[in-house]
């Protein structure tokens, strides 16, 4: 500990793209372990600390899949600033639930949604500038930009998570066996 | 007593024996997906392929040869394997959280088995409805994989051919032997073989996908490389509980 201690501390930085965030709560399940992961870890932008734009980081994880323009601009942001990148999650990998869409026509679905669905009185459709337009498909995240590691789950478990991290941390390969790696 | 050398390790087989029917019998695992043990063997997911004597084979297919030479569990093999899972993966719509199959899923085991971390290709995001028709049976052909063991189960075993493959290449899909096209107005039922030998989340049982909860289904307990002696129940799940 004491020549991590006196060496620079590890910069990282988490975001939730098209997600849950439920990696992020399965992240936080690693319980008291966070006491040993913040000795040798700072965190940069992250939900747990709101700083808002990522600093030059070694290790960025990204939650959730890319599904609309704002998504695409942290993601290249994340890319730019992290040594290593870390997709975690189904659908930072494969696009998950969100990408559950991607066999409809967007334009229909907001239609369907905002305009003629059961229920719907005065709908309009949202387009207010501040918002970020939606892309006609959702993404996996290595389809946009380089990925250096994938953390497979729905979510993953806080123990994949830990084993995962601190595998890299140590300057192991990481690696998930049986039974951390899951993909539900 | 004729063997093979498979990883080095001399194996018996009797004549007409296959590399996975003598592998399979001295408990070593070959990954394989289209193969199962009550049907004749087809050789088409490549799953299989190991090196005998230098050549790429399915072990599904080939008879084993005395003396023959066989690689299986090595790196340049399991990378092979992990890209055809991958390319698998991104063909169809493989969601396993939603997917009531996850956790008894051999595609799924699989890719557990070869470490596949990502799918690694562009995903095609097919189209492919599912056909809810049938009072019994869910078809969800977003997750066939063209193993066609329900093909060979209908026509060999249940005599009705309810299930072919219809197109070429990449527009290769399931369908079924109906007018319309759907389960309900086929002959198919429950009790057929053909509802039992799906290795993915194709033909589910309807009312019955989570009677046990994921985290205790078979592949949770323990990796389909350990489970090899059980091949012939290995899709049972929960069909069998």
């Amino acid at each position: 500990m004491g020549t991590v201690a006196a060496s620079r501390k590890v910069r990282l930085a988490t975001t939730s793209l098209a997600g849950c965030f439920g990696c992020h709560m399965s992240f936080l399940d690693i319980d008291e372990r966070l006491f040993d992961l913040i000795e040798r870890v700072d965190f940069d932008r992250s939900p747990l600390t709101d700083i808002k734009h990522c600093g030059a980081c070694d290790i960025g994880l990204i939650e959730g899949g890319v599904c609309n323009a704002e998504n695409i601009h942290v993601l290249r942001e994340f890319r730019r600033n992290c040594k290593v990148l870390i997709a975690i999650g189904a659908c930072a990998i494969n696009g998950g639930l969100p990408a559950q869409r991607n066999h409809l026509d967007l334009g229909q679905c907001l239609q369907e949604v905002y305009l003629t669905g059961p229920g719907i009185v005065h709908g309009q459709v949202p387009n207010d500038p501040e918002l970020p337009l939606p892309l006609d498909k959702v993404h996996p995240i290595h389809e946009v930009v380089r990925v250096d590691y994938f953390i497979p789950g729905c979510p993953p478990s806080g123990d994949a998570i830990w084993k995962f991290l601190t595998d890299l941390l140590a300057g192991r390969t990481p690696r998930l066996g049986h039974p951390l790696l899951h993909f539900d | 007593m004729k063997t093979i050398l498979l990883d080095g390790l001399p194996l018996p087989f009797a004549d007409g024996q296959t590399i996975m029917e003598a592998a399979t019998e001295a408990g070593i695992f070959i990954p394989h997906l289209c193969h199962h043990p009550e049907f004749k063997p087809q050789g088409s997911c490549k799953l299989c392929t190991v090196k005998a004597n230098g050549r790429y084979v399915s072990a599904c297919t080939l008879p084993a040869k005395d003396g023959m030479e066989v690689e299986n569990n090595s790196p340049d093999l399991n990378d092979k394997r992990r890209t055809l899972l991958q390319m698998l993966f991104v063909e169809g719509n493989h969601f396993c959280p939603s997917c009531e199959k996850s956790g008894n899923c051999m595609l799924q085991a699989l890719a557990y088995e070869l470490e596949m971390l990502t799918p690694h290709f562009e995903q095609f995001y097919p189209d492919r409805p599912v056909d809810a028709s049938h009072p019994e049976v869910l078809l969800d052909f977003n997750r066939c994989i063209l193993c066609e063991l329900c093909v060979r189960a209908s026509r060999d075993v249940d005599g009705k051919n309810v299930f072919a493959l219809s197109g070429r290449g990449i527009r290769k899909h399931l369908i079924v032997n109906a007018e319309s096209g759907r389960l309900a107005d086929t002959d198919f039922s429950l009790a057929d073989k053909a509802a039992q030998v799906c290795p993915v989340g194709v033909i589910l049982q309807k009312r019955k996908g989570f009677a046990i909860p994921i985290g205790r289904r078979r592949y949770d307990v323990e990796p389909i490389a350990m489970q090899v002696e059980c091949a012939p129940s290995r899709t049972s799940g929960e069909q069998e509980s």
